[in-house]
């Protein structure tokens, strides 16, 4: 089948001629950039700022049983019955410790299922400071749907995930993943929001109305 | 004067005065100012930021030839299927076709202003398949059967009045006058819907050559389960959209919102490379990828027009136009309102037809001072109207401008000319109402100050003045 691609780049050559052409732009945005938090307390500081600014609720814990203790505490409070996770890393060991009914997404699953998960608890690949984002991967985070179906989206994150900038975060995509990128990778920054009627801001408009970030 | 002139003008007066729409438009950009405002205050140096985009989007444009080829080498590298469409048609006929292979009965799609250009909602509809919008703002408008009123709040023209009662006629929904409620009544009702349909629709914001993924920017939600749960995803992307690097992504993502929304970052930022890869969880089958040409290589050959085709599609220049606050979004008649759409309209779709567009605007350059990649806005509005007024001018105009600068030239038919005004506006109330006459636009609603007998040149001679 003709799909069109000669004869699109035939005209964009003849649109741009032969001519020669201006050196590659040099790239200095990162000095433009709204601030990117330091190191050490600052940007933990900023980071945190950043989310509670979004309403979404970030948790320093001490240990990654602590951040467990959270989860299971968070579990009561909000009568959670059933939830889901990937892998079998942190968060499948903190989903398996609450002792509800676990939706595991590896290998695939019943859309309507996860839908009517309480929560959805996934790994990352990092935290930026500078947004306050959450940055997940098909591969790292069990998935596209799981991180965006259940109501509310749970992140569990070692400290050494927190960096400062999104120049920081292409960064560290780049040496985990080099030429194999998941099929999709996501900037998530606070919880699902619209302002599309009389600009009024409702939180969870197609995606988890809450988030919370576990670092531990 | 074409059709679609004297639609614009018509469309034009009624909006002009249509006071609830005016105030819904006010409140929703008087919100947006003042986070915009805050927004570009976080960069340390905003000014540098608009020269750096500037710069990155002509890179990317003017090595076009090597970055798109670039682009489509990464796609196919993981299985995705690219289709380069040369027009709107082809780019429909391509999505319908490969829908109707695929037994496709129900597609969702997520915000895109390229399927909009396209007209692909009603070309899948013909065919049978159901399609819905997802975004909130492209949701209701779907229902109420009107087009996006902005680019980026596409039902800000419309109260949560109208919306209660839209959802309660076509969804049945109880009619409610509480905002959230109004979203929830949206959000429960697409659910069943993403879960259900076979193909989802996107645009993209990006597309990046180095890496071969799109990226799409959103707030709700609903670009990523459109791009997660349905088997086919088909993403209808601009030719124009190429970022040579993936790192250019770390800038873009944060430019784009705060002149878009006011936002420091959109809630989700996603790319997508392709199908559901190996030992993943979840993801469509399929990934098509439709590259549209549509014009813009005509643009991009014109080394004048060029420049518009940096365009990201914040939407700022609408926000800062008094022309787009006054007309209103659905008045131009186009997909792409405002001072933006003024000057694209007329190069992707015909100087003939859409050149009048060009009129839409006061020369403020607000919109050319805003705009974050430094498309010189104003002066392409004046290009076109050059181009216009010397192809399609109507002979009257011309007549009218030679006799001026015939009288211009002779002082003693300037001066006579200046009596007789005089003398003409006294009289004119009798002629106001002629349907021919060509000063009708300016006089309907106002008069110009009384026209003195006396000029300021004899003004000047009576006062002992020298005349050269």
């Amino acid at each position: 089948m003709n799909n069109g691609v000669e004869a699109l780049l035939e005209r964009v050559r003849s649109a741009l001629g032969s001519g020669a052409r201006p050196e590659p732009a040099e790239r200095y945005y990162r000095n433009l950039m709204p601030p990117a938090g330091g190191k050490g307390e600052d940007r933990l500081e900023l980071f945190a700022r950043n989310v509670t600014a979004l309403s979404g609720v970030f948790h320093h814990a001490g240990s990654f049983e602590e951040a467990v203790e959270r989860l299971k505490k968070m579990a009561t409070e909000l009568k959670w019955k059933k939830v889901a996770c990937h892998g079998t890393g942190t968060a499948f060991k903190a989903a398996q410790a609450l002792g509800l009914d676990v939706l595991n997404t590896d290998g695939g699953y019943e859309k309507l299922a996860l839908e009517k998960c309480d929560a959805g608890i996934t790994e990352c690949d990092a935290l930026v400071a500078q947004t306050g984002s959450v940055l997940v991967t098909a591969q790292s985070a069990g998935g596209r749907g799981l991180s965006i179906l259940p109501p509310h989206h749970v992140v569990l994150a070692d400290n050494k995930q927190l960096v400062a900038d999104l120049s920081e975060a292409f960064i560290v995509l780049e040496k985990k993943y080099g030429t194999n990128y998941p099929s999709s990778l996501s900037f998530i920054t606070g919880p699902s929001r619209t302002a599309d009627i009389e600009q009024q801001l409702v939180l969870g408009a197609h995606g988890p109305k809450k988030l919370t970030i576990l670092m531990y | 004067m074409t059709r679609n002139a004297v639609e614009f003008r018509n469309a034009s007066a009624k909006s002009a005065v249509d006071e609830k729409r005016q105030g819904l438009l006010t409140h929703a950009i008087g919100n947006y100012l003042g986070k915009r405002d805050t927004g570009r205050k976080r960069f340390r140096d905003w000014e540098g930021a608009r020269k750096q985009a500037e710069a990155i989007k002509n890179e990317a444009l003017e090595n076009l030839d090597k970055y798109l080829p670039q682009f489509i080498e990464k796609v196919k590298e993981r299985g995705g299927t690219i289709f380069c469409a040369e027009d709107e048609e082809s780019a429909r006929t391509y999505i319908t076709n490969l829908a109707l292979d695929r037994g496709v009965k129900s597609v969702v799609k997520s915000k895109s202003m390229t399927t909009e250009e396209i007209h692909l909602n009603g070309a899948l509809e013909k065919k049978g398949i159901k399609v819905l919008e997802t975004d909130l703002g492209e949701f209701i408008v779907q229902l109420a059967g009107e087009t996006p009123y902005h680019i980026v709040f596409p039902a800000v023209h419309m109260s949560k009045g109208e919306v209660s009662d839209l959802f309660h006629q076509k969804l049945g929904s109880k009619e409610t006058s509480d905002i959230e409620g109004l979203t929830m009544i949206a959000r429960e009702h697409l659910r069943k819907e993403y879960c259900s349909a076979d193909m989802g629709i996107s645009g993209a914001n990006f597309a990046v050559a180095e890496t071969g993924m799109i990226s799409i920017t959103e707030n709700e939600g609903n670009a990523r389960l459109t791009m997660a749960l349905p088997r086919i995803h088909v993403a209808v992307v601009g030719i124009e959209k190429i970022l040579p690097r993936m790192a250019d992504l770390s800038f873009f993502l944060q430019v784009l919102p705060t002149m878009g929304t006011g936002q420091w970052m959109s809630c989700y930022n996603t790319l997508v490379g392709g199908a559901r890869g190996k030992n993943e969880a979840d993801g469509p089958g399929e990934f098509h990828v439709v590259l549209l040409d549509n014009g813009r290589s005509k643009i991009l050959a014109d080394a004048e027009s060029r420049e518009t085709l940096r365009c990201i599609r914040c939407g700022g220049c609408l926000n800062v136009c008094p022309v787009y606050q006054t007309v209103g979004g659905h008045s131009y008649g186009t997909v792409y309102p405002g001072p933006i759409g003024a000057v694209l309209t007329p190069l992707l779709r015909g100087l003939k037809e859409w050149g009048h567009l060009s009129y839409a605007s006061s020369l403020c350059e607000a919109c050319t001072e805003i705009c974050p990649v430094k498309i010189g806005l104003h002066k392409r509005l004046l290009a076109n109207r050059r181009d216009y007024a010397g192809k399609y001018g109507p002979m009257a105009e011309k007549l009218g401008f030679k006799a001026f600068a015939f009288a211009a030239r002779r002082p003693f038919l300037w001066r006579l000319a200046g009596a007789l005004a005089a003398v003409g506006q006294f009289f004119y109330p009798l002629v106001a109402w002629f349907p021919g006459n060509p000063a009708k636009g300016w006089t309907k609603g106002r008069m110009l100050p009384r026209i003195v007998w006396k000029s300021f040149r004899n003004m000047w001679i009576g006062r002992g003045g020298e005349i050269s």
